[in-house]
């Protein structure tokens, strides 16, 4: 069975196969962890009363927390000594808070946390307090909190629940390992959101160049009713929301719209083997799945990271950098942003780190836009990027919010098609931020 | 025969209009001050705003209903003041002309980039991508929101990737010092004599130090130098009172990285001559 491709999208140099086969290798704990308190969309955390300076921590213990809603709480991923709480670098640019924890290398859990027995036995309010108070996110990349997923409004019924297991961002293979090394903590986390939800039915959304993780997903489900594989033309952004929804289930989330609005909930492999620990063995979201591949890295690997680590040291643990490497990007080759040293912390939204060489990297000048429609052609969401990009250059910024700038998700399929080289996807975010800023005053 | 009746009737037809748009001009007259007319005549005409009107003749006629000094209008300088004074019948007062000075002078040689930036060239953009592409945090990123927002062309980006003033053209209107994420743009007053601090980093020495061959240190030296007392130290930076400045030049002998210069010997202004060239080049 293979599925209708979207519109648009793009086709990259995957380089998939450096990491594929790589099983994921725990990396050693680290001496120290840094740990943002603004690891997710929506408001950041607060220390917890006690959690100062020379505080002692246990692993798993809950640190920071925030009152509002649409947030998850932060817990220390090692046991040790708080170092230091200030400003830090952080993966999305500008320095945040952070708490900087000295491991004492013992890794002792905090005796508190417990599983949460039967899963028959929970009701669905209980399923969102326990995946909120394990700190779990959306850890495709948007890190949105997973339990605000979990509560949709009562008068929006979820009947379908999408699992994105595409992964196409290029370079990439956390979720496909996740896929194939812990298929069935995937089915039981799905099973959990399916309870929370009161939800029919599950679809798995996976792209047709991880045949084997097919495979597997495809054995695992058969035994459950209600939950089905789909096999996913390789295309990028396959992955995204609106396009995964599209495609797996023949629904179309409309402009402006959310994907509860037509009866779906998406979310991501990794979430879902987060919510299988947190409702099994008790246990906080503190360690997720990285790759760490690009020419530039000498011993690529997937590697299951605490948070906090800092980006240099998980690069030591792969050998170090090739002498080459040009750009080092957290995230994936698409998406990543690009980090002017390695010197911050693996947050709980690092899917990648990716370094690039001289060779990979292609600084070309920027040349006049040539109406050529390569990035009309590219974008999945049927936006025209050259004129969004151009109101933006002249800060025209209402006649981009009315060529529907606000659609846009950032993908990068108009930067890559563009042959002028202009950076497209820079100047809609930009108008993007403009446009939000004005709508709050 | 037939040529008689046409101008007969084109004339009547002229004629009818004419003693129309006669009466219209009579009866639908808008007062007008000629007063405003003749101010707005004075003025540069640029539109720029830096008066705090929104354009040019939104100033002429605030100036006529008294509510501004003739000598507002900073782009036109001493002699729309005089002007302005003459036709309102009022003394002028000081009009000194202001001048854009750039405060950083660490060129693409002279100060370290962080990493390479490929993205929109724009400094604000650049300045809020990741704390920006130079090692210091306030040093100029030289990618000219200052050159395309001047509106008198006084502006333009050096070989080194600073700008450079043309003192002759800025009017120190002050578009430039707010279109600088960085504020490192001051306007001070023209033709004053004297000697700057050519840099606007507050971090502490050791930090410039490491990101620019040329940032003030705070080491001191020019403030215990100084025989006038016009030096003095603002959150690690050295400050020059011009005020108090007698141009004598000992703060540069003592200043080791080479940050103060004298105010016509900037150091990103040296091809000031070229630009003329250019200028006159490009005009020909």
């Amino acid at each position: 069975m293979s599925s209708v491709a979207f519109k648009g999208g793009i086709h990259p140099d995957y380089q998939k196969e450096v990491t594929a086969t790589l099983a994921v290798t725990p990396m050693k704990a680290p001496p120290v962890v840094v740990i943002p308190l603004k690891q997710h969309i929506g408001a950041p955390c607060e220390p917890l009363e006690g959690i100062k300076v020379g505080a002692r921590v246990k692993m798993g213990q809950k640190i920071a927390d925030s009152s509002g809603f649409v947030s998850a709480p932060i817990h220390a991923s090692v046991s040790g000594t708080i170092k230091e709480i200030g400003p830090y670098n952080h993966p999305l640019g500008r320095p945040a808070q952070a708490i900087i924890i000295e491991s004492d290398g013992e890794d002792s859990w905090d005796e508190q946390l417990k599983p949460a027995g039967d899963l028959n036995d929970l009701s669905a309010e209980e399923i969102r307090k326990l995946v909120r108070e394990a700190g779990i996110v959306g850890l495709g990349g948007a890190t949105f909190p997973t339990h605000v997923k979990l509560s949709p409004p009562p008068e929006k019924k979820i009947d379908i629940v999408v699992i994105n297991g595409a992964e196409c961002e290029p370079y990439l293979t956390a979720d496909h390992r996740v896929m194939l090394e812990k298929p069935e903590e995937i089915i039981f986390g799905l099973k959990v959101m399916i309870k929370a939800l009161n939800a029919e039915k599950a679809v798995i959304g996976i792209e047709d160049n991880k045949n084997d993780a097919i495979r597997v997903m495809e054995a695992v489900s058969a035994a459950e009713g209600n939950i089905s594989v789909s096999r996913l033309h390789t295309k990028y952004p396959q992955g995204a929301e609106k396009m995964l929804i599209q495609v797996t289930t023949g629904r179309k989330v409309p402009s402006g719209g959310l994907p509860l609005d037509v009866g779906i909930v998406n979310h991501n492999v990794g979430t879902a083997v987060a919510i299988a620990h947190a409702v099994r063995e008790g246990k906080p979201l503190i360690e997720r799945v990285v790759t760490v591949t690009g020419a530039g890295i000498n011993r690529p690997a997937n590697l299951l990271v605490r948070v906090g680590t800092l980006v240099s040291t998980v690069i030591d643990q792969c050998g170090g950098l090739r002498d080459n490497t040009l750009k080092l990007i957290v995230g994936g080759p698409m998406m990543g942003l690009a980090q002017p040293n390695a010197d911050l912390p693996v947050i709980k939204g690092t899917s990648g780190i990716l370094a690039l060489t001289d060779e990979d990297v292609y600084l070309a000048e920027r040349a006049p836009c040539i109406r050529c429609a390569k990035c009309v052609d590219a974008c999945p969401v049927t936006l025209i990027p050259a004129m969004i990009a151009q109101a933006a250059e002249h800060a025209l910024y209402a006649r981009a919010e009315k060529l529907h700038a606000l659609d846009c998700f950032e993908c990068g399929c108009c930067s890559y098609s563009c042959p002028s080289k202009i950076p497209l996807t820079q100047l809609i975010v930009i108008a993007k931020a403009e446009i939000t800023k004005a709508k709050k005053k | 025969m037939i040529i008689v009746y046409a101008i007969a009737a084109l004339g009547l037809i002229g004629l009818i209009f004419g003693l129309l748009l006669a009466m219209a001009a009579r009866f639908f007259a808008v007062q007008t001050d000629p007063l405003i007319e003749s101010i707005k005549e004075a003025l540069p005409g640029a539109n720029c705003g830096a008066c705090g009107y929104a354009g040019c003749s939104n100033f002429a006629e605030a100036v006529a209903a008294g509510e501004v000094k003739a000598n507002a209008c900073i782009p036109g300088g001493n002699e729309t003041a005089q002007t302005i004074a003459g036709l309102l019948g009022q003394e002028a007062g000081d009009a000194s002309q202001p001048l854009a000075t750039v405060f950083c002078i660490g060129d693409c040689y002279k100060a370290s980039d962080r990493y390479i930036y490929d993205g929109v060239q724009d400094c604000t953009v650049a300045s809020d991508f990741v704390g920006g592409f130079k090692s210091c945090a306030s040093g100029c990123l030289g990618l000219g929101n200052c050159v395309r927002v001047c509106m008198f062309s006084a502006i333009r980006l050096g070989e080194h990737g600073l700008p450079v003033v043309d003192h002759d053209q800025c009017t120190g209107c002050g578009l430039c010092l707010t279109a600088c994420p960085r504020r490192i743009i001051q306007i001070l007053p023209k033709g004053k004599e004297g000697h700057l601090v050519l840099c606007s980093s507050h971090e502490r020495g050791k930090s410039v130090s490491a990101a620019c061959e040329v940032g003030c240190i705070a080491c001191k030296a020019c403030v215990k130098a100084c025989p006038q007392e016009a030096i003095e130290m603002v959150d690690n930076l050295a400050v020059i009172n011009l005020e108090k400045c007698d141009d004598c030049g000992e703060c540069v002998l003592k200043c080791k990285p080479g940050t103060i210069h004298r105010r016509d010997k900037i150091p990103s202004e040296a091809d000031a001559l070229a630009f003329a060239v250019v200028k006159a080049a490009e005009s020909a």
